[in-house]
């Protein structure tokens, strides 16, 4: 091989040596460039690309897990699970093309059923005129991006094959395989239940669901938002790999769906059944009433053994998205409201079934002995107004237990008379209402209860700064109904000792206060969940909240109430003892007759029946029903009969005229 | 040292010593790496693209390179300097075949990069940039005296831009700028003075700068939309992530996701899920970072590096000025088309479909890259004689 000396290689100028060097020092200066983007690239940022190109090929596709069964105390589905067809639509695999996308929109409304013709749409600050199917997957879009829209949950199979087998035709739509709930017993116990619904986005961000994917569906309302963690088990996922188009390429992980848990209600499903039997026997036979409402608790341990609301609905509609139509019917004023849980959800004016806490609170200030006697003249004028009995019959000379058995309103009267205090938190008869939980939350397991309200001095003053608030801001030209801007008064208190005034509290506050009654005065925590269950029935949890409280009252002050209770609905004169009349069974019970201004009277009843094996308490309560003999108690018998004996018997209507 | 060597050389051989080697074997090292590198990748890549026949690129990029390496072997042992006397043959070739190319297209109203042959279609465009590189260097040498003249700088830059537009308009912009670049790099390497350069490098920008963003103000479209959006889309990748500038984007994740030693060929999402555009093309690159990640990617940098330093070192041998120019169109081809490639799939450089020299697939880009390579071995051959023809001179 030839070995050339350095020196004869032909000469380089020295204009074409530095162009030479420069263009190898341009060449330096590129792969120097390159180089260190591939480094950034690949060394220090390799693992969010790498995250990047994951995501890229990588769709989840949830499988929905089955909704745990809602059962009664004896294991008998009252909610249950359902699988349907749903139709949905996936935003981004729509037609891009505005025309061919409303083309699609309008075949897929022709075989779906639904409407075509443009309307107003809200999408967040927007207003839209769009078709309705337009409208829906807007409306997703903004909510949640990356959902899919659903249009229909339950489909009939014809329409489901007709889709199945027109894919190509309907670019973006599938039909996943749902849960929707079905009531077997539709309009019973429909307000409990409560609703389920797509998750929404501030829930999602919750801690309470956690693991629940962006389109879940978890418990809005009712038993259903309440046991949502035991009811709504895990979806499963299939992780499937999709190429740039988006199209199926292989499995990559499949996780089953687990089902939920099977929740056990402390309701009976025949003592359920009787009580809106009840109830409705109690509205159509007292025009002009129209709605009501009952619970039974197990006064041992605040056990929900029924709880119902007439009128009611068939919570079946809900598994379908429901119209507009639909659902402003269901809160048309001329329904009723059946939407309502007025057992828990309807503060009222509690009439005389509120003396028991009167009595109570007298008894225990000293105010009165059980031996205590006061006139009943049949009218009582105080600071110059004057308070007359339910006909202005006075009863006579009476003590505590006969003025609960006749329900003197001139008795109770002057104790709230005597107990008035200008206090900000008033006197016993608030401290004693307040013990025994007006006012204030009972404690179920359902959300939605209301607390009511408690008068007294503290509560009307704070009225008062509402009402003059309000007025201002209106440069008082009108008033805003908080109040009529009176002072506390020793009248208020005199109303307030026959549950009428400014006094609101819910038929299951009234249900938990005679439990006290009942059991020594132990505040229970009224609960409608029992147990939770796997598939094969094992309890996995029991659900037995502890009681709220005792109230402190002596046991004499108490067993002088139950004898008055027992004598109105046992002995003559008494205001249910008719109604009761031949009943096997001893019950304690009271009436109530709770005025309104501008409705007809409400009736009520609360009782119980102390059985060592099987005690319950029942409220009653019949809006526009009059009498508290007349609706409540005829319905509260009926419970009691179907509790104990099993069959409601018949409605058995009462004379008494007392309030 | 090597006097006593060459005598028995002399004798075997006769007149002319043949001892050396008939070609830079570093050069030969480097395109044989890289063509290594693409039969590697393209099977990677391209094994499961047609059902049934998981070698059909491969095979086919293999027979390319075959052809090439013959070519270039043949061309290596020819002396180029007779290029020199068929320039004007050489430059009607190119103007002839990409006017033919333009004339078919319309005929067919369909693609207008190619003509058909029965066994190969040929990409003009990339044939003509060697036709330019011999032609122009022609023309360069023969006003190699007057070079400092306006004159002559504007006529070899007016020689490019014709042939430039013609497939501009293909369109292949792409293939358009090597042209322009090879005429400026001609006029570098030949001794243009600092003052013509600098004035061409302004007006360049300046035309740019026209054709991008004055003339659309104007309403005079020169580009295609598709191409301004191609040139500017890489200042904002992440700006539509379905168009142009996803391609930039799934190269970017591609490349990113390969980290230090890669994903393999079966965990390469990017590339065997087709996220990446064009992987077996124009975006070959981006294959190689995300298959076999930093390592891979700087082993492909580094052939292209020892490959351009031969280049170099061959421009600087050249026997004469003819050489040294082809040489140095030659680079500038290659350089423009590793950096504009290479920078596009890693996002710091527009998309303009270049392909990357001898690893992206397609016959009319080997066979042209190996021509080239087969002129700098034949260059580096001739100086070699030559040398030793001055040795033998002196040592007589």
């Amino acid at each position: 091989m030839i070995q050339l000396p350095e020196g004869r290689r032909p000469p380089l100028s020295p204009q074409l040596a530095l162009r030479v060097a420069m263009f190898g020092g341009f060449a330096l200066m590129m792969f120097a460039i390159i180089f260190f983007r591939l480094w950034y690239l690949q060394v220090l940022s390799g693992d969010q690309y790498l995250a990047q190109a994951s995501i890229n090929r990588v769709r989840d596709i949830s499988i929905p897990a089955q909704r745990g069964e809602m059962v009664d105390r004896s294991g008998t589905p009252l909610v249950e699970s359902r699988q349907a067809s749903a139709v949905q639509l996936a935003p981004p695999d729509l037609p891009k093309d505005p025309t061919a996308r409303a083309a699609e929109f309008a075949r897929l409304a022709g075989v779906l059923g639904m409407p075509t013709k443009t309307a107003v749409c809200r999408v967040g600050p927007q207003t839209l005129f769009v078709s309705p199917i337009d409208c829906a997957v807007r409306k997703q879009q903004y909510l949640l991006p990356y959902a899919n829209v659903t249009l229909k949950t339950d489909v009939p199979p014809d329409v489901h094959y007709y889709l199945a087998e027109r894919a190509d035709q309907f670019p973006g739509v599938s039909e996943p395989q749902i849960y929707v709930r079905s009531y077997p017993f539709h309009d019973l116990a429909a307000q409990l239940f409560g609703t389920v619904g797509p998750i929404s986005p501030a829930e999602l961000k919750q801690a309470r669901y956690k693991g629940v994917p962006p389109s879940g569906i978890v418990g809005q309302t009712g038993i259903e938002q309440s046991y949502d963690h035991y009811l709504r088990g895990s979806d499963g996922a299939e992780r499937v790999q999709v190429d740039a188009l988006g199209q199926f390429k292989g499995y990559l992980a499949r996780s089953a769906p687990i089902p939920g848990h099977t929740l056990k209600l402390s309701l009976d499903l025949g003592l359920q059944k009787a009580g809106q039997a009840a109830v409705q026997d109690a509205i159509n036979n007292n025009p002009p009433a129209d709605s009501g409402a009952f619970v039974a608790l197990d006064p041992r341990n605040g056990e929900v053994l029924a709880m119902g609301s007439n009128p009611s609905f068939d919570p079946n509609i809900f598994a379908k998205p429901l119209s507009n139509a639909a659902y402003a019917a269901l809160n048309n004023p001329s329904r009723n409201f059946p939407l309502v849980n007025r057992a828990m959800g309807s503060p009222y004016p509690t009439g005389s079934t509120f003396k028991v806490i009167t009595a109570t609170a007298a008894l225990q200030s000293g105010t009165i002995t059980p031996s205590t006697v006061i006139d009943d003249p049949g009218k009582i004028t105080v600071s110059g107004q004057t308070f007359q009995d339910s006909g202005g019959a006075g009863a006579g000379a009476v003590s505590l237990v006969d003025a609960i058995r006749v329900s003197s309103d001139v008795f109770f009267y002057t104790l709230g008379a005597q107990m008035n205090s200008a206090k900000p938190k008033g006197g016993p008869l608030q401290y004693w209402a307040n013990q025994y939980g007006i006012g204030r939350p009972t404690g179920i397991d359902i959300s939605g209860e209301f607390n009511g309200i408690l008068p007294s001095p503290a509560w009307r003053a704070m009225r008062n700064r509402e009402e003059l608030a309000c007025e201002h801001r209106h440069h008082d030209t009108i008033p805003c109904g908080f109040s009529d801007l009176r002072p506390w008064s020793i009248g208020d208190n005199i109303q307030l000792a026959t549950g009428q005034g400014d006094l609101e509290a819910t038929p299951l506050q009234m249900a938990v206060v005679y439990s006290s009654v009942e059991n020594g005065g132990t505040i229970v925590r009224p609960h409608v969940g029992l147990q939770v269950q796997d598939d094969n029935g094992n309890v996995l949890q029991n659900i037995d909240p502890p009681p709220q409280r005792h109230i402190g009252a002596d046991q004499t002050n108490l067993q002088a109430i139950r004898d008055g209770l027992r004598a109105a609905a046992s002995q003559p004169g008494g205001t249910s003892a008719d109604v009761f009349a031949g009943f096997p069974e001893p019950v304690y019970g009271k009436t109530g007759t709770a005025q309104h201004a501008n409705a007809a009277d409400q009736s009520w009843y609360v009782c119980y029946v102390p059985d060592p094996k099987r005690p319950i308490v029942v409220a009653v309560t019949i809006f526009q029903g009059g009498f508290g003999a007349m609706a409540a108690a005829p319905a509260a018998r009926e419970i009691l009969s179907q509790w104990f004996f099993g069959n409601r018997g018949k409605f058995l209507a009462g004379s008494s005229k007392t309030r | 040292m090597s006097v006593t060597s060459l005598q028995p050389a002399e004798e075997q051989a006769g007149p002319r010593p043949r001892a050396f080697p008939l070609f830079d074997p570093l050069l030969a090292l480097a395109a044989l790496g890289l063509v290594a590198c693409s039969l590697v990748t393209l099977h990677g890549a391209t094994r499961n693209s047609i059902p049934g026949q998981p070698l059909y690129y491969v095979e086919r990029q293999g027979i390319y390179v075959a052809l090439g390496i013959v070519v270039a072997f043949v061309l290596s042992r020819f002396d180029y300097s007779r290029l020199r006397e068929y320039k004007f043959g050489l430059y009607a070739l190119l103007v002839a075949s990409n006017l033919l190319v333009l004339a078919m297209a319309s005929a067919t109203r369909g693609s207008r990069r190619w003509i058909t042959l029965p066994f190969f279609q040929v990409q003009p465009s990339e044939f003509g940039k060697v036709l330019l590189i011999t032609a122009l260097a022609g023309f360069v040498v023969d006003r190699s005296r007057r070079l400092h003249e306006w004159n002559t700088t504007a006529r070899i830059m007016l020689l490019a831009l014709g042939p430039a537009a013609l497939v501009i308009v293909q369109p292949d912009l792409g293939t358009g700028l090597v042209f322009v670049a090879v005429a400026f790099t001609l006029l570098f390497v030949a001794g243009t003075s600092w003052k013509q350069l600098t004035a061409l490098v302004a007006m360049f920008a300046a035309s740019i700068a026209i054709v991008l963003a004055a003339a659309p103000a104007v309403g005079v479209h020169v580009l295609k939309p598709y191409q301004v959006q191609r040139l500017t889309g890489f200042l904002s990748p992440s700006h539509d992530v379905r168009n142009q500038t996803y391609q930039i984007t799934q190269s970017i994740v591609a490349i990113g996701s390969g980290q230090k030693t890669g994903r393999g060929t079966a965990n390469a999402s990017q590339t065997r899920l087709h996220f990446l555009p064009e992987s077996q093309t124009d975006f070959v690159f981006a294959v190689v970072g995300e298959t076999y990640g930093f390592v891979g990617a700087a082993l492909v940098l580094s052939l292209y590096a020892l490959l351009i330093w031969r280049g170099l070192r061959i421009l600087t041998m050249s026997k004469n000025l003819y050489g040294a120019l082809i040489a140095g169109g030659i680079l500038s081809m290659l350089m423009f088309q590793v950096f504009v490639n290479v920078g596009m799939t890693v996002g710091i450089m527009p998309i303009t479909g270049v392909p990357l020299p001898l690893m992206s697939y397609g016959g009319s880009s080997v066979l042209v890259t190996f021509i080239a390579l087969g002129l700098l071995q034949s260059i580096y051959l001739q100086a070699r004689i030559a040398t030793a023809g001055k040795a033998r001179t002196l040592l007589s």
